[in-house]
């Protein structure tokens, strides 16, 4: 099919999904909806031409119009390996980017004031909560994929955290998706992060292996003054599916924030973070660890904003490939003129497990302030030959020391997860995947 | 226990072993001496299967085996142990665990049950001991951030812990200081035995005052050129090696 095709079948959906959404919509996000539907069709789809794109064009997930996925059920043992185990938490599921009361079960959120609920449900009790905060980080004027996200979604998790309340459990946010057709979910989550609060958030995100389908997915965080969060995204999609996704954080001052973001699966992938520090004392951390083996591929771009002066923001990505996968990393900083005693550090490491593995890796700092403290660092290289021989000379068998060189290699990342079970999933997890990726060459 | 026949090995197009013989006997501890560049690196890196040096001629019989053909982790599992002259670091890899399953390789070859932890850690604490090893350095990543006298203690006590049939030491007392020496001298000395044997490759005669060697070999330009007991170390101390490469390049003369 056609990408202009597409875009007209899009379209067509899109007056279909207005009608069935009717009344159920407040006044204000059928304005939306719309503007963020004409804006997907001003833009049109992404091409090699759109710099940002230009290393790894959405190819077919452009040249499809995937049907809007039903609503389904899932047995509790098809979700479970998604769930994180002897892990103590509020736990939101959704199924083809439904809410799943079945599968969902409630935690200790701290204060009876924090609210943490589907977002489809939000706007039917609390639309007046809502309004502030959607599209308040994700601006669709640009990202075809967010527009297209902002005119279908229908639900996705809503977490409201009022000032002052430390949430003592995490709040896992697990996006299923059921066996079937080739289809597309556009899940939205939105996160609200009062002044002095603190939270753990998880995103995961889920699908049968072997099957076509996309997950279009964003997530728009606000983080109030001082407040603290930590933020997990655990993509886990079957290795044929498609996952665009986007995340927008909005920092105020002296907010603490890290992300660990985790790809291990999905045919084409591509992650955008975009954060903004927007006042002073802030301190950011974006942190990612990708996978690829056979012929997929993995994008991970993200935009780290420097507006006021006494920024931390630190970033490590690393990534191992094998096969003939591909990985892009764009890793964006600026700084601007105000932004005086900015200190941004910057790694992007990449192992390369074959011959034809590709990466392209590019930093791409914009400094407008002049006394700052940037630095960025990009490594691609090889298993060091001189440690593997080291490890085989002592008896440990070549398929072995190779695990053993890059499960040491990402295991830098996931060390850095505070909370235990999840960081044990994430262990298991590598451990299952490994074999795949490095196989025996 | 270790046969070399006239063996040649190079590196890329660079011819570095040219024809080198050599028994070593169990119970037997040989010494292998010579300037830089004579090959005594080669020599050792070949014997644990280093990929960039190829055996262009000769054979290795080692336990009755081609050594040549073995993977360096089946060499290993055999029995056969080189300390090495620069230790590498593996960030990321923990020591402790690296050598859980270094030994446990070692033991399932043998036919041995693998150790669980406590088991493992009861024998760490005892090598660990006899080498006067900092506990701590188990912890840490492989060799990461170690000083160069930490790197070669752990070195030895990997050979301790491991207990090779054949031990080749390659240049572990350079830069050591004469305590470490000691330390590291007796490591090796506590793992001699009527069933066991050691190359110890070496520029300097100090560590064979510790280990003291049953022969000592000197290697020059590819080539083993005298051979002869531990006092041929002291001689070579003495004088140098210059008298040896002229008796060598002489040799030479003469066979052409």
């Amino acid at each position: 099919m056609a990408v202009a095709e597409a875009i007209d079948l899009y379209t067509g959906r899109f007056d279909a999904f207005l009608k069935r959404r009717g009344s159920s919509d407040p006044a204000w996000l059928t304005t939306i909806r719309r503007n963020a539907f004409e804006r997907f069709q001003a833009l049109g789809f992404p091409t090699t031409r759109d710099e940002d794109w230009r290393f790894l064009p959405p190819g077919p997930i452009a040249e499809e119009a995937f049907e809007e996925a039903p609503a389904a059920t899932l047995p509790r043992a098809a979700a479970a390996p998604h769930v994180v185990r002897q892990m103590r938490c509020t736990q939101m599921v959704f199924v083809n980017g439904r809410f799943s009361p079945a599968l969902s079960g409630a935690g200790v959120l701290g204060s009876s004031g924090v609210l943490a609920t589907s977002l489809g449900q939000a706007l039917v009790s609390d639309p007046g909560l809502v309004d502030p905060y959607f599209t308040r980080c994700a601006c669709y004027d640009r990202h075809a994929f967010v527009g297209l996200n902002t005119a279908f979604t229908e639900d996705g998790a809503f977490l409201y955290i009022p000032a002052n309340v430390v949430v003592p459990e995490p709040v896992h946010i697990l996006y299923l998706v059921a066996e079937g057709a080739p289809l597309v979910t556009h899940p939205r989550t939105i996160v609200v992060v009062g002044d002095n609060s603190q939270a753990k958030i998880i995103e995961s995100y889920g699908g049968p292996d072997g099957q076509r389908y996309l997950t279009n997915a964003v997530t728009e965080i606000v983080v109030g003054e001082n407040a603290n969060v930590e933020h997990y995204r655990v993509q886990r999609e079957g290795h044929h599916a498609y996952h665009v996704s986007s995340t927008h954080v909005f920092l105020e001052r002296a907010a603490v924030f890290a992300q660990q973001a985790f790809t291990f699966g999905g045919a084409i992938v591509r992650n955008d973070v975009n954060a903004s520090l927007g006042a002073e004392g802030i301190h950011c951390t974006l942190n990612g660890l990708y996978l690829a083996n056979g012929t997929r591929m993995v994008g991970n771009l993200t935009a780290i904003d420097h507006a006021k002066p006494n920024c931390e923001s630190h970033e490590i990505y690393k990534g191992m490939l094998d096969g003939q996968s591909r990985a892009v990393f764009n890793g964006k900083i600026f700084v601007r003129p105000q932004a005086q005693k900015t200190d941004a550090k910057q790694t992007n490491q990449v192992l390369l497990l074959s011959d034809d593995a590709t990466i392209n890796t590019k930093p791409q700092l914009e400094i407008f302030a002049d006394d700052v403290k940037c630095t960025h660092g990009a490594t691609v290289g090889q298993l060091d030959e001189t440690a593997l021989f080291y490890l085989r000379a002592r008896g440990i068998g070549y398929s072995q020391a190779r695990s053993m060189l890059v499960h040491a290699f990402a295991s830098d990342i996931i060390d850095r997860v505070t909370i235990e079970p999840l960081r044990e999933t994430l262990e298991e997890t590598l451990l299952a995947e490994l074999p795949k990726v490095a196989v025996i060459s | 226990m270790l046969e070399i026949r006239n063996l040649h090995a190079r590196v890329g197009d660079k011819p570095i072993l040219r024809g080198i013989s050599l028994t070593v006997n169990a119970g037997e501890v040989h010494a292998i001496m010579g300037p830089n560049g004579s090959g005594k690196s080669t020599l050792a890196g070949v014997l644990a299967g280093r990929a960039e040096f190829e055996v262009t001629a000769g054979e290795v019989l080692y336990k009755g085996r081609n050594l040549i053909e073995l993977d360096p982790e089946e060499r290993a599992r055999e029995g056969l142990f080189l300390a090495f002259q620069y230790p590498v670091a593996i960030p990321g890899v923990n020591n402790a665990y690296f050598l859980k399953a270094a030994l446990n390789a070692v033991r399932k070859h043998k036919g041995l049950a693998e150790l669980d932890a406590m088991e493992f850690m009861t024998l760490m604490r005892q090598k660990a001991r006899l080498l006067d090893m900092d506990a701590s350095l188990l912890n840490r990543p492989v060799n990461e951030g170690f000083s160069g006298g930490e790197k070669k203690r752990n070195e030895i006590f990997q050979m301790a812990v491991l207990e090779p049939s054949l031990a080749i030491l390659d240049e572990t007392d350079s830069g050591l200081d004469i305590d470490a020496l000691k330390v590291v001298a007796g490591g090796v000395n506590a793992l001699r035995s009527p069933e066991r044997a050691a190359i110890v490759v070496t520029h300097y005669q100090r560590l064979l005052n510790y280990i003291v060697p049953d022969f000592v070999h000197v290697l020059s330009d590819g080539r083993i050129v005298k051979s002869g007991g531990k006092q041929l170390a002291l001689e070579l101390e003495e004088k140098g090696y210059g008298w040896i490469e002229a008796e060598g390049a002489q040799l030479h003369a003469v066979k052409a």
